[in-house]
């Protein structure tokens, strides 16, 4: 039974690995994962100076997921390279940095300062809903989009993903202008932005007012938009939203995704990343899929 | 520091305290490791659920294996933890943060101060006080809005015991800072755990009669084990994990000295 995929000249042992923001550097779950078990970590969005991140409360709970404002709070690139690339050096699993920027030249600076360390591929976010500047101001019209693309590819040593959000009118035309730029890779969906009011409070639950949703409620959106986006783009795509098990993960990949990433649930089950593995294998075996790559894009 | 699980606890037993307060008793292997102050994440059931309310210890059996949660119903997820009965199983995740340092006790005159769904972990902290015998002298002080107070009688056994209530029918009227006045309290560190506003107090009353204080604070969490950065507390300096004035309350904390915090 073959579990291993490729993207982008990367071969992943298999097509689960993290959702940034979801997993830190993999460093906090650990104690609940052995991460060589994982495709690859995606690691928690880092750019080129630390980032404070938003006002508390940052987290609260919807039905069927939870809504987030943390605003990328991050150690900053070189904390980032000494301690968390170093501590992921001691693992066999892929390595993929996702890189966030207010400007062009912030990201273009992590992407250079990363080209020489031990990282397989760059994720570029250009999806966060939560910070004032940057980031989701890139992903939400194709021109944007096209122009950090095309200047972080002339300066990206590892293949160049793009994650990109789904607060968007079409999908297809944003994978699409990612391709024609030079991505490697898409990755989606990022979080949906809404929003919470305590009724009781008379407040907003978030001290952003509006923050990303995640978690099961959200699947059925990014299963559409992933299986939009594959027939759009010839790129490879790692599809992620609500991923709770390995039949979920099926469905990503039958509707287009190369690989998929857990993220919200690790919340709910710090096992969540084995238990989709698992879930995998046992639907191949079940239904006597000799290679994972034989269900992808099958609809 | 124990490794971190997800497990399965049985529950014991389950009783109503005061209104809206619960008492429930789990076994779990988790309560071989667990240390004042700390707490657990439990899962509520409800597939529509997804994050794990962050709970603190109130007491820890270690020869039976169990641990004491003293919660508040506050959201669905709490409501749904009153219907467990002896011998059904609820998801907890632990055990999760720092806890109190007790050596800092040593020798001195020691304030536990709790306010509201802030006493529970106190009277762990107490026991164990008690145990080790190296505090000078241990006092609890503890406020309620009323005279449902709730774990009075625990607290009498394990120290000299004050109360405060918000509307005088107990104790002195007023809050936790009230009571230590009335009563003429001195004292050199303080352990404390309630509200925040409960908290800013105690901080800058500490540092202007010299006391130390930790506090245990509370946010609302996700990950509980410091991955999702949602439940920072803002710090005096800047803080060597996030390198930027922010700390993880569930890694990091949730005790933290006052003198580190900027609230």
């Amino acid at each position: 039974m073959n579990t291993s995929v490729e993207i982008a000249g990367v071969k992943f042992k298999n097509p689960v690995v993290t959702a940034s923001g979801t997993f830190g550097s993999g460093m906090e779950y650990s104690d609940f994962v052995d991460l060589n078990r994982l495709g690859a970590v995606v690691t928690k969005g880092v750019s080129n100076i630390p980032w404070e991140g938003n006002p508390t409360p940052r987290v609260t709970e919807v039905y069927g997921g939870m809504l987030n404002a943390i605003g990328l709070q991050n150690p900053g690139i070189e904390t980032f390279v000494k301690r968390d690339l170093e501590f992921l050096k001691g693992y066999d699993t892929k390595v993929i940095v996702n890189v966030c920027g207010k400007s062009i030249k912030d990201y273009v600076d992590v992407v250079e300062r990363l080209s020489d360390e031990h990282v397989d591929m760059l994720e570029i976010n250009v999806s966060c809903p939560n910070v004032k500047e940057g980031a989701i101001a890139f992903g939400q019209n194709a021109k944007a989009l096209t122009e950090i693309t095309t200047e972080i590819k002339k300066h990206a040593k590892q293949p160049v993903i793009m994650k990109l959000s789904p607060n968007v009118t079409s999908i297809s035309e944003m994978a699409k202008a990612a391709e024609a730029a030079g991505a490697d890779a898409i990755s989606l969906i990022n979080t949906i932005t809404g929003m919470k009011i305590d009724i009781h409070r008379r407040k907003f639950a978030l001290a952003n007012k509006t923050g990303g949703m995640s978690g099961p409620a959200i699947k059925p959106v990014a299963v559409r938009m992933v299986y939009e986006a594959a027939h759009a783009v010839d790129i490879p795509i790692i599809g992620m939203g609500g991923i709770a098990n390995g039949d979920d993960a099926i469905e990503f990949i039958m509707a287009g995704a190369s690989a998929v990433a857990v993220g919200a649930m690790n919340f709910h089950d710090p096992y969540a990343t084995v238990h989709v593995i698992e879930g995998i294998e046992s639907y191949m075996k079940q239904y006597g899929v000799e290679d994972i790559n034989e269900l992808r894009k099958i609809l | 520091m124990a490794k971190k699980m997800k497990t399965e606890a049985k529950v014991i037993a389950q009783k109503l305290l005061a209104d809206g307060i619960y008492d429930m008793w789990l076994e779990t292997e988790l309560a071989e490791d667990a240390h004042p102050g700390q707490f657990v994440g439990v899962y509520p059931a409800g597939k529509a659920t997804l994050l794990p309310r962050p709970i603190s210890i109130c007491e820890v059996d270690r020869d039976k294996s169990a641990i004491r949660l003293v919660y508040r119903v506050v959201g669905q997820g709490t409501a749904e933890f009153t219907l467990y009965q002896p011998g059904d199983y609820i998801s907890i995740l632990g055990v999760l943060g720092n806890g109190f340092p007790l050596e800092k006790s040593e020798g001195k005159r020691v304030l536990l101060m709790g306010g509201g769904i802030g006493v529970p972990p106190l009277l762990q902290t107490a026991k164990e006080l008690k145990t080790l015998g190296k505090a000078a002298s241990v006092v609890s002080v503890l406020g309620y809005r009323d005279s449902q107070t709730f774990l009075r009688e625990d607290f009498e056994k394990a120290a000299e015991l004050v109360i405060a209530t918000e509307d005088g029918s107990l104790g002195t009227k007023g809050n936790v800072i009230d009571a230590i006045k009335a009563n003429s309290l001195k004292a050199d560190v303080i352990y404390a755990c309630g509200p925040m506003p409960m908290l800013r107090a105690i901080k800058t009353y500490a540092a202007e009669n010299g006391m130390k204080a930790y506090l245990s604070l509370e946010e609302r969490m996700a990950c509980g084990v410091g991955a999702c950065l949602g439940c920072i507390c803002k710090t005096k300096d800047i803080d060597a994990h996030s390198q930027v004035k922010n700390a993880r309350i569930c890694t990091d904390g949730p005790v933290f000295d006052a003198d580190d915090l900027a609230i």
